[in-house]
């Protein structure tokens, strides 16, 4: 038993440096992020003369009133609302359903659709965007909320989850509900999909968070300024950057729109994480 | 409903139990409806705009129409675009330069917070709070960073009297500064990977090691590395997929230049398709981009699958 002990002992050593480089490397993730809040609380004025001076007062509130003032920021947050919310619920449904489908019900062709679905999930949005581009114009969609919406609800990844959730399930509950006389909709609705909660959770973060995050295809579908969704219309205003009146203006703009998906982030950490990840793996 | 729940149980016969799970499994058209909804959508926005891009490649075509079949010209055209072939390089470069960064330091963090204190649990948290972040913020926060005056890097230099280096307008530099951007943002991803597959290693191997008085490197050569070899080539697979179809970052930082020299793949897409309105050679040059991500999708489908034979 001594040895052991030696060892950790020798452990608790090398712990504290490898401990001191972690630490190191989150002050760089964090460090970026105080000086964005740091220069968002300053006159543009003062920052352009002196760049220490965001190390000291005065600081002012100026930059977050004129963003909730004068900017579009909230027609673009109602529009992120509207897409993510939108592309989360249709995911929900269209995915729940096929994955009871292909999971527990036969039909005919049911392998070989399974397959190509499968094999959606190989296919990149860029392979299919400029055809999709231009199907969208042919139909008017561009600038519409359905034109953002709609491409999301093909992502096969929503079917692969539930379909493979519903497997685990023990076929014993549908049958038991069949020898009721309830219909398939019926076992479905009420005796499975309660029990598909947690990957319901899993797969709805993860489609909203990517939703509300996308940035190409927002940018070429929602051209007018009030289509834009939140990450495409922050990024619009991004172009006169260089410009010296604007810095802290941004910054609070970036706060502005960061802040609330990071607060999200902090309380349903763990499902964001396993959402992420699993989607990832596959 | 109810009164049929009201008959008792003893009224159904074990024949009407077969004949009931016969009817459940047996392949039944009307089933297909569960699915039809998304096969639906997938058809019409995935699969038809799949082929439909393969088709418009081999066209020359703007945007309202389709105009006349120009065989592999685009395509021609393409591989004698000095601007294309350096978008591939520049795409290569990137991934050679996030890549192997993501999984170094993605395993270095899991090893290190692999442990149950509350530290650990805070910079977790703390390492994929970024991933969360859109790419339009991460990169404003990182222009902010490398903008020469104000910027923190600028800052920073100055308190010791140096210059700091252009991230964003030195050419040599450039794709650099959108490289370390990314791995700022990406990094939480790696490491939670790395992380569930540490976990997933018994205890109890550790446990006889350290009673064999195996010092650290020794467990981790011979113990942990062995363990999460898989998922090392699985984090390696995903990033690459990840990293190939970058844009965001490249278009929002340096709008692809200096010269080029940052343009990738997907950038070169949107420019020739959504700019110049080339729609069939950018179509062209989606299906290059394709052809590329379908080869690491596939080698991660093998190991995914090798993975599931073995356990």
């Amino acid at each position: 038993m001594r040895a052991p002990a030696i060892s950790i002992k020798g452990r608790a050593f090398g712990d504290r440096v490898l401990l001191a480089l972690v630490i190191l490397l989150s002050l760089v993730m964090v460090a970026p992020v105080l000086w964005v809040i740091g220069l968002s609380l300053k006159e543009n004025a003062e920052l352009m003369a002196n760049p220490n001076s965001v190390f000291h007062a005065p600081y002012t509130l100026k930059n977050y009133v004129n963003t909730i003032g004068t900017s579009s920021v909230f027609v673009w947050v109602f529009n992120s609302i509207i897409v993510s919310g939108g592309l989360t619920l249709g995911t929900l449904i269209l995915s729940s359903l096929a994955g009871y489908g292909f999971a527990r019900l036969n039909f005919p062709g049911r392998n070989v659709l399974f397959v190509i679905v499968l094999f959606g999930l190989a296919v990149p949005e860029q392979a299919v965007l400029v055809a999709r581009h231009q199907i969208f114009s042919m139909l008017n969609f561009h600038n519409t909320y359905h034109g953002l919406i709609l491409p999301g609800l093909s992502a096969s990844f929503g079917v692969f989850l539930m379909t493979q959730y519903f497997k685990a399930i023990p076929k014993e509950l549908d049958e038991a509900a069949m020898l009721d006389n309830a219909s398939r909709f019926r076992t479905f609705w009420k005796v499975l999909l309660p029990l598909t909660v947690p990957a319901q959770a899993t797969l709805g973060i993860f489609t909203f968070l990517g939703a509300w995050n996308d940035y190409l295809w927002p940018l070429i579908s929602a051209t007018k300024k009030d289509m834009y969704t939140l990450t495409v219309g922050m990024a619009s205003t991004q172009t006169n950057f260089a410009q010296s009146e604007g810095i802290g203006f941004l910054m609070a703009q970036a706060v502005f729109a960061g802040a609330p998906i990071l607060i999200v982030y902090l309380f349903f950490q763990k499902y964001i994480v396993t959402a992420v990840s699993g989607a990832a793996v596959r | 409903m109810d009164d049929r729940r009201a008959t008792p149980p003893t009224a159904l016969p074990a024949a009407g139990v077969r004949a009931a799970s016969i009817d459940i499994y047996a392949p039944q058209w009307r089933n297909f409806i569960f699915v039809a909804p998304f096969l639906f959508f997938f058809t019409m926005l995935l699969l038809v705009p799949l082929f439909w891009g393969m088709w418009l490649s081999f066209h020359k075509a703007d945007t309202f129409s389709s105009g006349n079949f120009v065989g592999f010209g685009n395509y021609i055209r393409l591989f004698h675009d000095k601007v294309f072939l350096q978008s591939v390089w520049n795409t290569f470069y990137f991934v050679l330069l996030t890549v192997p960064t993501l999984a170094l330091i993605g395993l270095f963090l899991a090893l290190c917070l692999n442990r149950r204190t509350r530290t650990a649990a805070v910079l977790r948290t703390l390492f994929f709070s970024s991933s969360v972040l859109s790419v339009t913020i991460v990169t404003l926060i990182w222009r902010i960073v490398f903008i020469p005056n104000v910027g923190l890097l600028s800052t920073i230099y100055g308190w010791f009297g140096a210059t700091a280096p252009a991230f964003i307008s030195d050419p040599s530099l450039a794709m650099i500064g959108i490289a370390i951007a990314t791995v700022w943002w990406c990094i939480g991803l790696p490491m939670m990977l790395f992380l569930s597959a540490l976990q997933q290693i018994p205890q109890d191997i550790y446990e006889a090691a350290a009673l064999d008085n195996a010092n650290r490197w020794q467990t981790l050569r011979s113990i942990t590395l062995p363990s999460i070899k898989r998922t090392f080539v699985l984090v390696v697979i995903v990033q690459i997929v990840l990293q190939f179809q970058l844009f965001g970052q490249a278009w929002l930082m340096t709008r692809g230049g200096p010269n080029n020299l940052t343009k990738p793949i997907v950038l070169y897409i949107y420019d020739t398709a959504f700019r110049r309105w080339d729609l069939g050679m950018g179509a062209a040059a989606s299906e290059v981009l394709f052809i590329l991500i379908l080869m690491a999708a596939m080698a991660q489908y093998l190991v995914t699958r090798s993975k599931a034979g073995q356990a």
